[in-house]
């Protein structure tokens, strides 16, 4: 009986936990090991590969032979590389089109599609359409629409029109066939920007457009004053985005033309792609999409600067 | 793709036609001639087990044979092989994993190139490569030039079969042309070239950045001319009179095209020919088995024969064929077995009937086999019969390194003459383009 009820005894203080509790209760401590993995993850596939394509761009490194570091010599022989130039060029150009095609006319069909209309829903998936096929497939279609001698427009326009007597050549030479990639992008991409604007366009508060009403405002004046400056900030996010998948493009061109006619359309991307891996010349590969780095930098800063500095964004009243 | 072949699987020939399956049972029964020839000594090591990779088919039967005769060498030596068949622009990254670290596929079946490119890192052939030239009549031109290390006689590579473009072209248009075969000189080819364009039936050939089709017209261009792209040593010296030469007749003969070939890649040609909207085109053998097999298109395969390039100033016919080379690593676990697999692979008895379950697809490289049953199948794919016995190699005339397999996928030549056919640049500024580019290449 004694035993059962004798009387805990209570020490004063709790007992010192272990060292490894301790640890695990502090909170740096805590912070960075949560924060590992995610470090370790980013790390691996990350700063690893950013990190050694920006050492390979350094080197003279071949498939199958390990390079040694030769400084700039690759960049030195891309500066004096008339088709690294093109490519540059290009990419640019396809950027500067492809983006503006699309967000005119992505915004013009976020506009639409955000109006009241009967199978609203339905319309919206299907508009999404070219932007859920794989670019792969989507660029094979567009290679038999280009196709010499089997192209669909061509045969719309020479045997069922009569307006022209020759198949175009869309693909032959080098302006028709860049500007035929161009429509191929903003094919591609309208869906991206108009389902986002779309998605922007619907947080702006019916009240802003029924006060306009009542102060007799034009459909013009409403998009100028109302839509467009609330839409400006995600405007600003998807613009960045559009802008490096673009310039980052690789799969329309390479399926269509693989940079052809003449390495007309090489984009950098591309470009880095022929001379590395089917060409094998790993270095000088990594060094044209190390180039690439500038470009797509400035493009972040710049609609990030440009589009997005807002001080109601950074939580201040706009004035 | 990968399928691992147990003692177990049965022969699996599931869709290869009867005809096929036929013409395979005569290749069975037949005799290649052999010569008298003592097979090297390799004791297979205990517990060996291979892993085999492989470009990715060309027909079905290619697959399916190989597969049995890969089946059987592990029957018959207790050492399970895996054949992997890989995509044809994976080979050459895998080969490259496998070179620097030491781990992965025992045997690699590569392209034509690739043993040049780890020549130091390759397990000698020359026991197997002996032997079996002795008892199949020697190798093909190409085969030892492709096999053996430069300026050497060791070998580094067996080549397994090669596949050529010559010239497909509609019998009946060439005939409406006022020829009755393809022609050797320039003068009339290009004369042919032009009645085929009158008469709306015109030629073409592949000037975009194809690796096979438009590499083709490029070295067709160039040899016929007696031109070439290094010397002897290696040296570039594609910048000289007989390029400028190449160049100008491509001027005359370019407008004769079919309009659009600036832009063909490498299936394009196929397709035109198909469609009847092109009648003269450099192609393997599988355009005309592709128009044999389809009931809508037999009667442009009747119609259809082939013929060396025209030969132009050169002495042989002037093209090339793209080779399938298999190599054995030095850090390979099991030696022996690896290179008993290759030779097992090339005696008559799985040979011939996988060589002629591929119709042509693959020419062989041991002399021997010149006298398969695949080769009097079918009149018409004679010329494939001799097609490792070009004179041309990729390179031509330097050694085979990996600068040459990287002129030819970038096109150097390629774009040197599209940019001249395009009218973008006169032949001068091209040859200097292309010489530019080159050096860089060949340094």
């Amino acid at each position: 009986m004694d035993a059962t009820t004798s009387a805990i005894v209570w020490t004063k203080q709790r007992p010192q936990p272990s060292w490894l509790v301790r640890l695990f209760d502090w909170k740096p401590f805590l912070i960075f090991a949560c924060m590992l993995p995610a470090i370790g993850l980013l790390m691996v596939f990350l700063t690893y590969p950013l990190g050694l394509g920006i050492w390979l761009a350094f080197t003279d490194a071949t498939i199958g032979r390990d390079g040694k570091w030769i400084g700039l010599e690759n960049f030195i022989w891309l500066a004096e590389d008339p088709i690294f130039w093109s490519s540059v060029f290009y990419s640019v150009f396809y950027t500067a089109v492809a983006t503006v095609g699309k967000f005119g006319l992505g915004l013009w069909l976020a506009l639409l599609l955000n109006n009241h209309i009967p199978f609203k829903s339905l319309l919206r998936a299907i508009v999404l359409l070219p932007w859920i096929v794989p670019t792969v497939l989507s660029a094979i279609a567009f290679w038999w629409i280009y196709d010499a001698q089997f192209s669909v427009i061509s045969w719309f326009v020479v045997d069922v029109l009569g307006l022209r007597d020759r198949y175009f050549d869309f693909l032959g030479s080098a302006w028709p066939a860049r500007w035929s990639l161009i429509a191929a992008n903003i094919w591609r991409g309208i869906p991206f920007v108009a389902i986002t604007l779309l998605a922007g366009l619907q947080t702006i508060s019916p009240s802003l457009y029924e006060a306009a009403l009542l102060d007799g405002s034009t459909g013009w004046q409403r998009f100028r004053y109302i839509t467009f400056p609330l839409l400006l900030p995600i405007l600003a996010i998807v613009m960045t985005f559009s802008i490096i998948f673009t310039f980052t493009d690789f799969q329309l061109v390479y399926a269509i033309t693989r940079g052809g006619p003449v390495n007309s359309t090489h984009l950098m991307a591309t470009l880095a792609f022929q001379r590395g891996i089917p060409g094998g010349q790993l270095a000088e590969g990594a060094a044209i999409a190390v180039a690439m780095i500038p470009f797509l930098v400035f493009a972040t800063l710049f609609s990030y600067f440009a589009l997005a500095r807002r001080k109601w964004q950074q939580g201040e009243s706009n004035d | 793709m990968a399928y691992l072949i147990t003692r177990r699987d049965g022969l699996k020939l599931t869709a290869a036609s009867a005809a096929t399956l036929a013409l395979v049972e005569e290749a069975r029964a037949q005799q290649i001639p052999t010569q008298p020839a003592e097979p090297p000594r390799l004791p297979i090591e205990s517990g060996a087990s291979l892993r085999v990779i492989r470009p990715a088919r060309f027909v079905e039967p290619d697959e399916t044979f190989f597969r049995a005769n890969a089946e059987k060498f592990s029957r018959q030596f207790n050492v399970p092989v895996r054949v992997d068949f890989v995509g044809w622009e994976d080979i050459r990254p895998q080969t490259a994993v496998l070179a620097n670290t030491g781990t992965g596929p025992d045997v690699v079946i590569g392209w034509s190139d690739d043993p040049h490119i780890y020549a130091d890192r390759l397990l000698d052939m020359s026991d197997v490569a002996e032997y079996l030239g002795k008892k199949y009549g020697g190798w093909q031109f190409l085969a030892e030039k492709y096999g053996k290390r430069h300026g050497t006689n060791n070998w580094i590579g067996i080549p397994l079969g090669g596949s050529t473009g010559p010239i497909v072209y509609r019998i009946s248009a060439v005939k409406e042309a006022g020829f009755d075969k393809i022609p050797d000189s320039h003068e009339d080819f290009l004369r042919l070239c032009q009645r085929l364009k009158e008469i709306g039936k015109p030629a073409g050939f592949a000037l975009g950045n194809a690796v096979g089709d438009g590499n083709g017209t490029a070295n067709w261009l160039t040899w016929s001319h007696n031109s070439f792209l290094t010397d002897e040593q290696g040296r570039v010296a594609i910048n000289q009179p007989a390029t400028i030469q190449a160049l100008e007749y491509l001027q005359k003969l370019y407008p004769t095209f079919v309009p659009g070939t600036l832009s063909w890649l490498d299936p394009t040609n196929n397709r035109a020919y198909a469609a009847q909207e092109c009648w003269l085109t450099p192609n393997g053998v599988s355009l005309y088995f592709a128009l044999k097999n389809d009931p809508n298109t037999r009667h442009i395969a009747e119609d259809s024969d082939h013929a060396n390039m025209p030969r132009g100033l050169a002495p042989d016919a002037p093209q090339t064929a793209t080779i399938i080379n298999a190599m054995v690593f030095r850090s390979a676990r099991f030696p022996n077995a690896a290179k008993a697999f290759i030779q097992f692979m090339m005696e008559a008895e799985q040979y011939n009937p996988w060589l002629t379950a591929c119709l042509g697809y693959w020419s062989h490289p041991l002399k021997a086999y010149d006298n398969s049953a695949v080769w009097d199948s079918d009149p018409k794919i004679a010329v494939y019969r001799r097609g490792l016995d070009y004179r041309y190699w990729s390179g031509y005339k330097g050694p085979i390194t990996a600068a040459t397999g990287t002129a030819a996928s970038e096109y150097v030549l390629v774009q040197m003459y599209a940019s001249v056919a395009g009218g973008q640049a006169t032949p001068q500024q091209a040859v200097a383009e292309a010489e530019r580019r080159a050096r860089r290449i060949f340094r």
